[in-house]
């Protein structure tokens, strides 16, 4: 059967015919996102001037102009401020950095037992980074060696005067390595503590729900700094005599009761989410009231809470820095320490020092919020209405 | 009752069933929980008084009658160092009132325009609003504090060498001078003048909500109510002979003459404060404007209400009931915040506390003042915010 032939009808598609010039490509994209109106147009145009205003100083002081290497402060001084910059320039003084860095890293830990830090710290990393990873297996393992059995390696490998290690006194401890330490046990502690808070908060005996409410409104209205000068000058009071605490544990309980309040009052925001069918479900299977909080409340609870958890910890390792203002040295403290040195003093060291520290603590809060994002949409199974 | 019924006879109900009774379990815990705590406080206070006793402390609040014997900065009362403690705690928290009022204005500011930034449809706007909230929430505001104090503002030039900003204000490494203005008799005309205006505005704004409910019509309310509160103090001013005079600081030879100066204490805490907290306040914005569904625009686009009336009448009382909260608390950790002040050495509650407690050794006495008053301070603000949620919650049928 011979099909009718209709020479009028097209046998082919025809190409799609191009789109006009200013609805493709970089004009498009430059009209819909920077143009759009007038007043967008303004602000694009004030935003422009504002980065070429601030960008290429901050660029060159940062890069271009700075003093990259050098063994004192002449590299980042003027000739009139005794250096050998020319007159009128300003730059970073990465030298600096790079000169101290090993202090940054640990305090005026000695320089000869610094493979301790170093190894507590390679034995961290390895059992923190399969812990983060979602697929990979025995998480329940590594959770026990990080939280129980790190903690207690660490502490020997850190101290010493045991197992034919020397005696590393606390007041030699700092940098970064001091920074970690507090907001690890400050994480680690305050998360147990902080459930059992936020339990006690909801629990129907009035007295606990009073000890625990009166504890979590106490600490999280008064500011870190007075906290952590009750623990460093309170806490010796508070003690019989000749029981002495040491400075740095001192700090580690402050920031720990500190932690365990807010983190009480995320946990407590996941408690109060749970539709209370849950709670009588469980109650009508027969479970006890921890078998019901471990097996049924808290998964579902702290789930819901992952976000304000890891944002508590975020506050946590940022708010560490505060040990600097009771005389510890964290990262911080021994920048700021530095600035003194008089052989690096000069006009830019403090900013590069400071420059170099904001953008260490910046890039582990930015991980870990990251990181958050990220847990959050994995655990998203779609309850959420 | 009929559970008695249920139960064997020959068995007594009241034997071993009493330790499985939920109630009495609750107070057996419970008693122990308070007979542990009372131990623990009872040894707290005895080890505490023996170690005062030792330390030859007199415990009580009489020391707060002693001379201070130091000096503070800047203060917004008399104070001398023959003053007493009292006042120079008193003197510490009104600079911390001072520096959390500043900053939580310049915050606000600053927050509302990036938190808005980010909402921006101009990919410039928004992507540089973003930058500066994911720089700033993640650094310490300690770290901030210090940069504005030893990494700029310590390296400005000498007095001698003073920039000069608008305004007759002069900055240089001792702070920023500006014109103080002078009060003559007469002058408190001018703030009665503002205050009469201050009412009469919210009478006005009153009035004009029940016209406009009766009518529909609403009266020019904003340049009515500027006029008041514009004129009404200027008119004053005018009409009193203009007894406020301003002493502008002059750039002599060697130094700055007249004029007020805020140290670098002060300026370092103040901006360090503002631009961190901006950065939480325009996360609480976005979410707050965010937060009210796109539907309730789209519904007043179909009434025909214009695109900025829109915003002004529909998204933002919405999103204010969204973003108050969170903003409040925000406002408190900044006060709270403002103890960082210790780190610069501006003569704060906190600072002038530690202070007293080195020279004295109250260490009780200073924290419990510490406690009370920034319990005060955040009591205070959740029962405003209880408040407000009660008064802005939605009521719904």
């Amino acid at each position: 059967m011979n099909a009718p032939q209709a020479n009028f009808v097209r046998t082919s598609m025809l190409a799609p015919s191009q789109p006009p010039t200013l609805e493709k490509g970089y004009i498009a994209w430059f009209r819909k996102n920077l143009f759009a109106t007038p007043q967008d147009s303004v602000l694009t145009i004030i935003a422009i001037l504002l980065l070429a205003w601030f960008l290429p100083p901050m660029i060159k002081w940062l890069f271009i102009d700075a003093a990259w290497t050098g063994g004192g402060r002449g590299v980042c001084a003027t000739v009139a401020q005794g250096g050998s910059q020319p007159e009128g320039w300003s730059g970073a003084c990465w030298a600096f950095v790079g000169a101290k860095f090993d202090q940054f890293l640990f305090g005026r830990y000695p320089i000869e037992e610094r493979w301790r830090p170093t190894l507590v710290g390679i034995l961290f990393v390895a059992l923190l980074v399969p812990m983060l990873i979602p697929k990979i297996p025995y998480k329940g393992w590594n959770a026990i060696l990080l939280f129980g059995a790190l903690p207690v390696v660490a502490f020997f490998l850190l101290l010493g005067g045991v197992f034919g290690l020397t005696y590393v006194e606390t007041p030699l401890w700092g940098g970064l390595m001091v920074t970690l330490i507090l907001s690890f046990v400050g994480i680690a502690v305050s998360l147990p503590f902080g459930i059992v808070l936020a339990l006690g908060r909801r629990s129907k005996m009035p007295v606990i729900r009073m000890i625990c409410t009166i504890f979590i409104e106490i600490v999280r209205g008064i500011p870190l700094i007075t906290v952590l000068f009750m623990a460093s000058v309170m806490l010796p009071l508070f003690l019989p005599q000749g029981m002495t605490v040491d400075k740095f544990l001192r700090a580690l309980i402050g920031v720990s009761f500190f932690a365990s309040a807010y983190m009480a009052e995320v946990v407590r925001g996941g408690l109060q989410a749970i539709p209370k069918g849950q709670s009588e479900g469980a109650d009508s299977l027969g479970l006890g009231y921890w078998q019901k909080m471990r097996l049924i409340i808290l998964p579902q609870a702290l789930k819901l809470v992952i976000p304000g958890i890891v944002n508590t910890f975020i506050g946590l390792f940022k708010d560490t820095s505060l040990v600097s203002i009771i005389g510890m040295f964290d990262l911080l403290g021994i920048v700021r320490q530095n600035f003194s040195d008089a052989n690096w003093a000069s006009p830019v060291t403090p900013l590069s020092g400071l420059v170099f520290a904001g953008f260490t603590f910046w890039l582990f809060c930015f991980g870990m919020s990251r990181y958050s994002g990220f847990m959050e949409r994995l655990l998203d199974k779609g309850h959420k209405r | 009752m009929t559970i008695d019924a249920t139960i064997p006879p020959g068995r007594d109900k009241s034997t071993g069933s009493v330790l499985n009774d939920p109630k009495v379990r609750g107070y057996i815990y419970q008693g122990i929980t308070l007979l542990l705590l009372v131990v623990f406080v009872y040894w707290v206070t005895d080890n505490t008084i023996e170690n005062l006793k030792r330390a030859n402390i007199a415990s009580g609040y009489g020391f707060l009658n002693g001379r201070a014997g130091f000096d503070v900065g800047q203060s917004l009362i008399a104070f001398t160092s023959d003053s007493t403690y009292g006042r120079a705690l008193v003197v510490g928290f009104f600079n911390t009132i001072l520096v959390a009022v500043t900053g939580i204005i310049t915050a606000t500011i600053i927050g509302f325009l990036i938190g808005i930034g980010r909402l921006s449809k101009n990919w410039l706007i928004a992507k540089l609003a973003m930058i500066y909230v994911e720089v700033f929430r993640n650094i310490p505001p300690l770290l901030v504090i210090f940069f504005w104090y030893s990494g700029v503002l310590a390296v400005l030039p000498q007095p001698r060498e003073s920039m000069a900003l608008p305004l007759n204000m002069y900055i240089n490494n001792r702070g920023l001078a500006f014109p103080r203005p002078i009060f003559d008799s007469g002058a408190q005309f001018t703030f009665y003048a503002l205050i009469i205006a201050v009412i009469a505005s919210i009478a006005f704004v009153r009035y004009a909500n029940k016209k406009q409910m009766a009518t529909g019509k609403r009266p020019p309310v904003l340049w009515i109510v500027l006029a008041m509160l514009i004129g009404l103090p200027l008119v004053t001013f005018l009409a009193t002979g203009m007894p406020i005079s301003f002493d502008v600081p002059i750039a002599g030879k060697f130094n700055l003459t007249g004029g007020s100066v805020v140290g670098p204490e002060f300026l370092s805490l103040f901006l360090a404060l503002s631009f961190y907290t901006a950065a939480f306040i325009a996360e609480i914005v976005r979410a707050g404007i965010r937060g009210v569904s796109h539907g309730q625009t789209e519904a007043a686009h179909a009434l025909g209400i214009r695109p900025g009336l829109t915003t002004r009448l529909v998204v933002v009382p919405q999103a204010m009931r969204i973003i108050i909260p969170p903003l409040t608390s925000q406002y408190l950790n900044l006060t709270k915040n403002s103890s960082l002040a210790i780190a610069v050495g501006y003569a704060d509650l906190v600072a002038v506390g530690g202070t007293i407690l080195n020279q004295t050794g109250q260490a009780v006495e200073v924290v419990s003042i510490w406690i009370v008053v920034y319990l005060t301070l955040s009591l205070s603000t959740s029962l405003f915010m209880n408040w407000f949620n009660a008064k802005m919650a939605l009521v719904e049928r």
